[in-house]
């Protein structure tokens, strides 16, 4: 069973000037597993990811990936170890191609990256592999854009395969369909499915039709503490979740197809 | 259009190399020196997003070191260059290591203050002849060739300005240099790739102050003094205006607007005076409001423009 979780915190807290945003989060989130993290505005969701990726520095609590205590490590140290995050507005190198986008995740490996005395021809050698990653995403016939030109479904797009150009154990998507409209959904719904295989993801979504339609798991959260836990069916049936959300959100929950 | 470049290339080192039959070489020599600054400047700005305003400390640096190197030590011309370039990329390690710590404005601050701390150290070291400058600089020999000659010394200055420029220019189309970008671009996506982006800054941080220190070593050897000006905040300014006005992020923008100052500068000194300041401040205004991008950039856009309609 402790194998079987790749990530797990314990007691997770952060405090901001008084106020707190996380409030003691025990979360376990297992390997292969899609794992989706919702709860109204405000309940921390956000926070929780600026946290497992140390782009926040917890105030109490631990947070340990394959087994490995990674509370104190630094977020570069992170992505290194194979967590790697999106983020909630698209994370894209906007006055970069497209080509140039992936190729700066690949580029980490090669281990030139300080050699200013070389040319960036050097770095052509992965554009095979670039391209791979592009045609996994559907982009490999806009490679040579420019990043800034390109509706923003397909940044998101772009964004997944510069995020699985550095092969992740566990990949964190900050609302990967925020911001989009039905085809496009459909599409990174699909997406998020096929990568899926041999690693974990965890996100947070406010889309029900994607988290009843892809998630193993679901995590509520809800003023900073988690609220419940478990497959979509039972959590959305949980009467305090449907009172953490109120109105027309009760609807989405109850009839996700609906939306 | 690679071939367009290379030709492009040619005819400009062929400028160069003709330039002081008809100007005179001093002020080439000068126009040299502040574009090769402002091209460091513009590596830290336009490439990585960091804007430093403390600059002009690297190039006054520089420039007592190696007006101190040749004149009280009396060591080789080169070696002296190379003393004034190494001694700027040092406290460019310091200053920036101290400096990559904040972001935006901050950082600008801390590099501003740091540079003042320098330039009264500067104001009151005996080496630096305080006021007076570092007066009587001797420019020495090279491969047997008297540099006190103005051409010879020429030739001198066009080499180490082409090889620094070859060195930024192969900085920014680099392995490094895409990282540089990419930083500059979205800052938490580099880190979440993975990236030690602070390491990343300050490299290139030591490069911008060691080839902007070159630039003061050069200048030393030119005029044959150092002075407080070139450690003068007024100096980081300028640098900053040069950048800007050419365009920054622009291959060749510093280079229009080092080219452009100077000589106002150069041209108006005589004529009008302490007004040139004010010249200088309307061009500041005018640039920041009428054209953003600078000369060299809100030319790239309308190229790109032009050909956008034509297809």
């Amino acid at each position: 069973m402790a194998e079987d979780c790749i990530l797990e915190t314990t007691g997770l807290v952060k405090e901001f000037r008084g106020f707190v945003a996380v409030n003691g989060v025990d979360l376990k989130v297992r390997r292969g597993h899609i794992h989706a993290l919702i709860g109204p505005n405000g309940a921390g969701k956000t926070t929780c990811f600026n946290l497992l990726t140390k782009f926040l520095e917890p105030t109490r609590g631990a947070i340990r990936f394959n087994g490995i205590d990674i509370t104190h490590e630094a977020p570069e140290k992170i992505a290194r170890r194979g967590v790697v995050r999106s983020f909630q507005i698209s994370a894209v190198f906007p006055h970069l191609t497209v080509l140039e986008n992936v190729r700066i995740a690949l580029q980490r490996k090669l281990g030139t990256s300080f050699h200013f005395w070389k040319s960036d021809r050097s770095l052509n050698l992965l554009n095979d592999r670039a391209m791979e990653l592009l045609a996994s995403v559907d982009l490999q016939d806009c490679a040579d854009m420019v990043t800034v030109e390109m509706p923003y479904g397909r940044k998101r797009a772009l964004e997944i395969a510069t995020t699985l150009a550095l092969d992740p154990e566990l990949m964190l998507l900050d609302e990967p369909t925020q911001g989009m409209g039905h085809e496009d959904v459909d599409r990174v719904m699909q997406l998020i499915k096929k990568v899926s295989a041999n690693r974990t993801i965890l996100m947070v979504e406010h889309n029900m039709k994607v988290v009843a339609g892809i998630s193993d798991t679901l995590t509520v959260l809800a003023r900073g503490s988690v609220l419940a836990e478990g497959p979509y069916a039972v959590v959305a049936a949980n009467p305090l979740v449907i009172e953490a959300y109120m109105g027309t959100e009760v609807d989405e929950l109850a009839s996700p197809a609906g939306h | 259009m690679n071939r367009r470049v290379t030709i492009a290339y040619l005819a400009g080192l062929g400028l160069l190399l003709l330039a002081p039959n008809f100007i005179y070489p001093i002020l080439v020599m000068k126009v040299l020196c502040f574009a090769l600054f402002a091209c460091a400047f513009n590596l830290l700005l336009g490439y990585t997003g960091l804007l430093s305003f403390g600059h002009a400390v690297f190039l006054g640096s520089a420039a007592y070191v190696t007006g101190h190197a040749l004149k009280v030590w009396e060591l080789p011309t080169l070696v002296g260059l190379l003393a004034g370039t190494v001694a700027a990329a040092a406290l460019g390690w310091v200053i920036g290591s101290l400096a990559i710590r904040r972001q935006g404005i901050y950082f600008a601050m801390v590099t501003l203050a740091l540079a003042q701390m320098v330039f009264f150290f500067f104001l009151q070291a005996p080496f630096t002849g305080g006021e007076d400058g570092l007066q009587g600089v001797p420019r020495g020999t090279l491969f047997g060739l008297d540099l006190a000659n103005d051409i010879n010394l020429y030739y001198l200055v066009a080499a180490i300005f082409s090889a620094s420029f070859w060195l930024i220019q192969r900085t920014i189309h680099s392995p490094f240099g895409q990282i540089l970008k990419a930083i500059r671009e979205n800052e938490p996506r580099a880190i979440s790739l993975g990236y030690d982006v602070a390491k990343y800054k300050l490299l290139a941080f030591v490069l911008s102050a060691g080839l902007a220190g070159l630039a003061g070593a050069t200048k030393t050897l030119v005029f044959k003094f150092a002075t407080l000006t070139d450690a003068h905040w007024h100096t980081s300014g300028e640098v900053v205006l040069m950048t800007l006005l050419g365009g920054m992020g622009t291959v060749f923008g510093p280079l229009v607007g080092a080219t452009i100052i100077v000589t106002l500068q150069n041209e108006l000194a005589d004529k009008v005076g302490s007004l040139v300041t004010v010249i200088m401040g309307a061009i500041f205004v005018i640039c920041v409001l009428a054209f953003r991008r600078g000369i060299v950039g809100e030319s790239l856009a309308l190229y790109k423009r032009m050909i956008g309609q034509k297809t």
